[in-house]
């Protein structure tokens, strides 16, 4: 390593800033090419750092086959009448656990000194945000099909057919990723990753277990079935049963689909926001 | 925009954290192709200003423009003309040196060949060709270092912003930061540098301002600061220490005044009142036979200058350490 001798500068003097053109704001198609670039970087990131891939390979696995045994027989009389049941449960559980770990991961990134230079540079406020989270979609994917492979592997036989599962699969990635951004507007406004994952956690029991992820709601007192029956991951749930069991676009797809994008319209802007103005 | 317009002109800048002020009115003007040097110990408040600048951090108070672009209103342009070297290294860990140079080219919105052709230049340029491939977390201090600067250069920016570039490496590595920062000087872009070595300031620095406790206490040349603190002083040193007695009332006698004695050393300090004065003192000891070692005339140096303007030295501060805490 020696000092440079050539000039520094490819065309040897820089432009001085008269004779420059400024762009006022990124555009659309601007804002989407960062995006992209920061998704390749987060894709980098997770192919050097496998252990991010521990939560969407072991959890589905551990999760699916456990409490398939363990409420099976009490709740459905045996595994193989449970697994319809259970199996469109557990994907919204585990998409939402996923997206947990999405605001956990970014708050982890944001501290580095490498955000310093995307604060610095003229780049959309949404893209350090939005990149890592569509790269996460990998993500929510492995998830959503290693808990369907495990399921047919101890007999989930879905009836909704390809399509069907299909629809539910793309409905667990779009679920996941619209609950994420709940999880990285947390990440813009707690002290540290730390503080995500406690707080995630306090959001995350409530929603998946006070649904119908396990059970069905009529046995519920009637206070707890008016929670369930409004809590969004229900709806994801019912929409996803919907789907993969029968093949049905219903009401509740539409639902499940309708309130996801509420969650990004609300969150997504709180997110960007507290980011540019905060972070 | 004019050619005449300010590099960087800063009126009044303040910022708070809860009942802190951290920066506390501020007034800068940067010529364009200059390198100007902000001065200060830990926790003055410079990485703060700098930051403020960069649009990093939101302006509290007070008004700041870059090239005549308003800082606080019109923070993309401000991005468009400003590249940032952080006090850390603000390049990716996990990535090699060249996805790191390739994903800031992207984000610039250069296409992928571009950004690669860049980043490969840039590496060369640097001399880091042979690290191109190894992730940063393997990097030196001093690698970083070139690689963050690097990383600034790719959108050629005409104003360069380097928070303590060199704190922390060692003095080749310093060193060579040095002659790329006057290379970069060179080819035409303006330079903000905030240092707290008075040497680095005054090795590169056109002008000055000296920051303390969130205010600019002093702003001149380097001459102008040391000039500004008191006249020249001349450093004897005697072949003989035992006649260290005889010299002083020599001098005593010439110029009304007893010099600073280091008589273990047969030395002594000698302020002048003006410089011209050394002469009379040299041609009186020689005329008593004293023989002298070493003389030396000299301005004070930036840590007399420092001194004198605080009250304290520069390299401590009892103020909070708020620039690690925002940086």
């Amino acid at each position: 390593m020696s000092a440079p001798t050539q000039t520094l500068l490819p065309q040897g003097r820089v432009t001085p800033p008269s004779e420059r053109t400024l762009s006022v704001r990124p555009s659309v198609a601007d804002t989407w090419r960062q995006t992209l670039a920061m998704a390749w970087r987060a894709l980098k990131k997770m192919r050097r750092n496998p252990e991010q891939f521990f939560d969407v390979t072991i959890q589905p696995l551990l999760f699916t086959a456990m409490f398939a045994f363990i409420f099976g027989g009490g709740l459905a009389g045996s595994v193989e009448d449970y697994l319809p049941w259970l199996i469109p449960g557990i994907l919204a559980q585990t998409a939402l656990t996923a997206s947990m770990a999405t605001g956990t991961q970014m708050r982890e990134d944001m501290d580095k000194g490498v955000f310093d230079r995307f604060k610095s540079l003229p780049i959309a406020r949404i893209a350090p945000l939005a990149g890592p989270m569509l790269a996460d979609l990998i993500r929510y994917g492995i998830a959503a099909t290693l808990t369907l492979l495990t399921g047919m592997a101890i007999g989930y036989r879905p009836g909704g057919g390809v399509l069907g599962v299909l629809g539910g699969w793309l409905l667990t990635l779009f679920a996941g990723w619209s609950l994420s951004w709940i999880f990285a507007w947390l990440g813009t406004v707690a002290r540290s990753a730390q503080a995500v994952q406690g707080i995630g956690m306090m959001i995350m029991f409530p929603l998946t277990f006070l649904s119908n992820v396990f059970t069905d709601p009529k046995t519920m007192p009637t206070w707890l079935q008016k929670f369930v029956s409004v809590n969004p991951v229900s709806q994801v749930v019912t929409a996803c049963r919907d789907l993969i069991n029968n093949g049905d676009v219903t009401a509740h797809v539409l639902w499940a689909v309708l309130g996801c994008s509420i969650v990004v319209a609300i969150f997504a802007p709180l997110a960007v926001q507290s980011y540019s103005r905060k972070m | 925009m004019t050619t005449t317009e300010l590099a960087v002109s800063a009126e009044g800048l303040v910022k708070r954290f809860g009942t802190f002020t951290a920066v506390d009115g501020v007034d800068l003007a940067v010529r364009p192709g200059e390198v100007f040097g902000v001065l200060g110990p830990n926790g003055a408040g410079k990485t703060t200003t700098l930051s403020m600048l960069a649009t990093l951090l939101p302006i509290d108070g007070g008004r700041a423009s870059i090239f005549g672009v308003d800082v606080a209103s019109s923070p993309h342009q401000i991005r468009q003309l400003v590249g940032v070297t952080g006090q850390y290294a603000s390049v990716d860990e996990n990535l090699t040196a060249t996805e790191n140079l390739v994903l800031f080219g992207r984000l610039l919105g250069h296409s992928g060949p571009r950004a690669r052709a860049t980043a490969g230049d840039l590496l060369e340029r640097f001399g880091l060709q042979e690290a191109a491939t190894r992730q940063i977390k393997n990097f030196s201090g001093g690698m970083r270092r070139r690689l963050d600067l690097a990383a600034s250069l790719i959108a050629q920016p005409p104003l360069i912003f380097l928070d303590e570039p060199t704190t922390g490496l060692d003095p080749r590595t310093r060193g060579q930061m040095w002659s790329t920062i006057r290379e970069l000087v060179a080819g035409g872009s303006t330079i903000l540098l905030t240092t707290q070595y008075l040497d680095e300031a005054d090795q590169l620095a056109d002008r000055i301002a000296v920051i303390d406790r969130g205010r600019k206490v002093a702003e001149g040349t380097p001459e102008e600061l040391k000039t500004s603190v008191g006249d020249s002083t001349l450093h004897v040193r005697l072949s003989d220490k035992e006649q260290t007695a005889a010299a002083a009332r020599i001098v005593e006698r010439l110029l009304g005044e007893a010099p600073v004695l280091t008589p273990e050393a047969g030395g002594l300090t000698i302020a002048l009142p003006d410089a011209d004065r050394a002469a009379d003192v040299l041609i009186g000891l020689r005329q008593a036979s004293l023989s002298i070692a070493t003389a030396t005339v000299r301005q004070p140096t930036l840590d007399e200058v420092f001194m004198a303007l605080t009250g304290h030295g520069a390299e401590q501060s009892d103020s909070p350490e708020t620039d690690e805490e925002v940086a």
